[in-house]
């Protein structure tokens, strides 16, 4: 029973929405950094949108599906083959007991999430089964799966009704985006105006340090700080703060050089500035970046960044009806 | 000096009670958190406070962002009055300063470092104004710490130094930050210590190990509870110099499930600290010894 794992892909963990809560404690909410393109997958085959699937990063696994169920891949372009036969994403795909999931190599995005009908039934740690890799807890024993692993499934009673559903091609989250909007704030004062204003206008290159934790950039221009004398305890490094809690999303910029927006399993504190967030609406697009992807930050106001969030959730719901409708 | 109130996107107000470190700063932050966790308010998913400054995580949705602002600037007024009293507990941590683990870490990150010609405990030593290593460690060790913030990566607990600003230890971190740390590092960054939870990147000069582990995802632990880590902000941590023999023995007992922590639990008032800390501390230290 279950999915037995052939081959692990690149780095393949089971997540879920997340395990918000802990953050206070240095353990961070994790789950699927495109939470769009996760709670889709879900809906597609029948799922709670919180169920636990995978989430596939730059090469997928190979796996073999030893019970029948429903699977549906969303996300990055990543093309794939049942028994040796392409199938299409952002739809429910029967599976009979016995097939075996391949996937090509990566097109576009960076992250695939493949739900499967019943959902991942990993035991619940805090409240989720996502995987924290850095604390080694969640999923599958705080890892990556691995080949030889066997995924068990939760039940898995699929309707027939829900074989085939999809989304039309205009309800599917545009992947391409290279704007990233952003909230100045937090310790922005540190930065002089100029500064401000070039960062917002040059190019940023995602660079080869991108993962569940944060995302760095490079290829702007370095920043320039406000003099000030240190205050007591932040260090003496013109970037340096009195340790702090970091937001999630918020870019901090190390000794002024390369942004770093932290994720989903970001480390909670520490000593270093940081110029705004990026806005909650813009978050599962950076999860879709390649490295050496070319971006520029939008610097939009409070008023913008709660209606670009409304319209997200719109979106979401007329996702939802779409699904439950069809 | 007022708090500073900014927001961190749509979903993120970040208070600085102040921009240097100081007890009472501190004081205001745990205060604020509290009184915000006992307050009426919807929509807050998350309070994290520590150091000089707490972050709330709400849901717009739920709490239109300017009115969450002027809720919170209320609180923060209310929390600059709070009584500075606190019930918490002594821990004693037990430190292998000078271990071979460190020490053999520090070695191979040395070109990231400030002096590579020296380690890191003898650098934080003359930096410091120590004639000689031995008596920078009994500095480190004789004085108890305060909990200022609990984060980073698993529970990795921040440090202050209960002493006047004059003696606390001041280091640089690395110039470059270190991909690997021994799993229950002693580190120090600025005028913090800290414990690396688990094994991982980090910047902070390395002074020792502790055999005391204050992460448990696997709960085997009996000295930690269900949320896997150990420390709470506002605790006060009194390190123990032990030789690699009795790191062993301790190492041991851990690992066998019979290890047990000296933890006593005191009341802490920031104003009687004020007044005469060496006093305040020694009287602290007795409790801890006399237990």
């Amino acid at each position: 029973m279950g999915v037995k794992v052939l081959n692990s892909g690149l780095s393949t963990t089971i997540q879920d929405l997340g395990r918000p809560g802990y953050f206070h404690l240095g353990i961070p909410m994790s789950g699927a950094m495109d939470q769009k393109a996760m709670r889709i997958a879900n809906l597609l085959v029948g799922n709670p949108e919180n169920a636990a699937g995978l989430e596939i990063v730059f090469t997928g696994p190979t796996l073999r599906f030893d019970e029948a169920c429903l699977i549906a891949i969303t996300g990055a372009e990543m093309p794939f083959k049942l028994d040796g036969v392409s199938q299409s994403s952002w739809q429910s795909i029967q599976v009979e007991k016995g097939q075996t999931l391949e996937f090509d190599y990566l097109r576009a995005g960076a992250r695939c999430y493949l739900s499967i009908s019943g959902g991942i039934n990993v035991p619940l740690v805090l409240g989720s089964r996502s995987t924290y890799l850095v604390g080694s807890f969640g999923g599958m024993h705080g890892r990556p799966i691995a080949a030889g692993d066997i995924l068990p499934l939760g039940r898995c009673d699929f309707m027939a009704s829900q074989v085939g559903k999809n989304l039309p091609t205009k309800m599917l989250p545009n992947i391409g985006v290279r704007e990233i909007r952003v909230l100045l704030g937090l310790y922005s004062y540190r930065l002089t105006e100029g500064s401000i204003s070039k960062f917002f206008s040059e190019k940023w290159v995602v660079a080869s340090e991108a993962d569940r934790m944060g995302y760095r950039f490079k290829g702007g221009q370095a920043l320039e700080f406000v003099e000030r004398k240190a205050p007591f305890g932040a260090g003496s490094d013109p970037s340096n703060i009195v340790d702090s809690s970091y937001a999630y999303g918020s870019i901090q910029v190390p000794s002024g050089t390369e942004p770093i927006i932290l994720h989903r399993d970001a480390v909670s504190a520490g000593g270093y500035f940081t110029l705004g967030a990026v806005i909650s609406a813009d978050m599962d697009l950076i999860a879709q970046l390649q490295p050496n992807t070319s971006i520029q930050f939008v610097s939009i106001d409070m008023h913008q960044a709660l209606l670009a969030r409304a319209e997200r959730v719109a979106e979401m719901k007329e996702i939802r009806g779409y699904i439950s409708n069809s | 000096m007022g708090s500073r109130f900014t927001f961190g996107g749509d979903e993120h107000l970040l208070v600085e009670c102040a921009d240097e470190m100081s007890m009472r700063s501190f004081f205001k932050s745990l205060s604020a958190a509290q009184l915000i966790k006992k307050s009426p308010l919807v929509g807050l998913d998350e309070i994290n406070a520590g150091n000089a400054s707490y972050l709330i995580k709400f849901n717009p949705d739920f709490i239109k962002p300017a009115e969450l602002l002027s809720e919170i600037k209320k609180i923060d007024r209310i929390a600059e009055n709070s009584v500075p009293v606190i019930e918490t507990r002594v821990v004693e941590i037990p430190v292998f300063y000078k271990d071979p683990w460190t020490h053999e870490t520090g070695m191979r990150f040395r070109e990231r470092h400030q002096d590579p010609t020296v380690t890191d405990l003898e650098y934080a030593a003359s930096l410091n104004g120590y004639a000689t290593v031995e008596e920078f460690i009994n500095a480190h060790h004789s004085s108890p710490w305060f909990v200022s913030m609990v984060g980073f990566v698993a529970g990795c607990p921040w440090l202050y130094q209960m002493v006047e600003r004059q003696y606390q230890i001041e280091v640089p971190k690395y110039l470059r930050p270190r991909t690997d740390t021994p799993r229950h590092t002693i580190g120090h960054g600025g005028c913090f210590a800290c414990i690396y939870a688990v094994q991982g990147a980090g910047g902070y000069q390395m002074f020792g190990v502790t055999p005391v582990p204050i992460f448990d995802p696997l709960a085997t632990h009996s000295h930690i509870d269900e949320s896997m880590v150990f420390f709470r902000p506002g605790d006060i941590v009194k390190f123990r110099a032990i030789s690699s023999h009795e790191y062993d023995a301790i190492s041991a007992d851990v690992r066998d499930g019979i290890f047990s922590l000296k933890t006593i639990p005191v009341e802490f008032d920031l104003r009687e600290f004020e007044e005469n800390s060496p006093n305040y501390n020694r009287a602290l230290l007795d409790k801890l010894d006399g237990s």
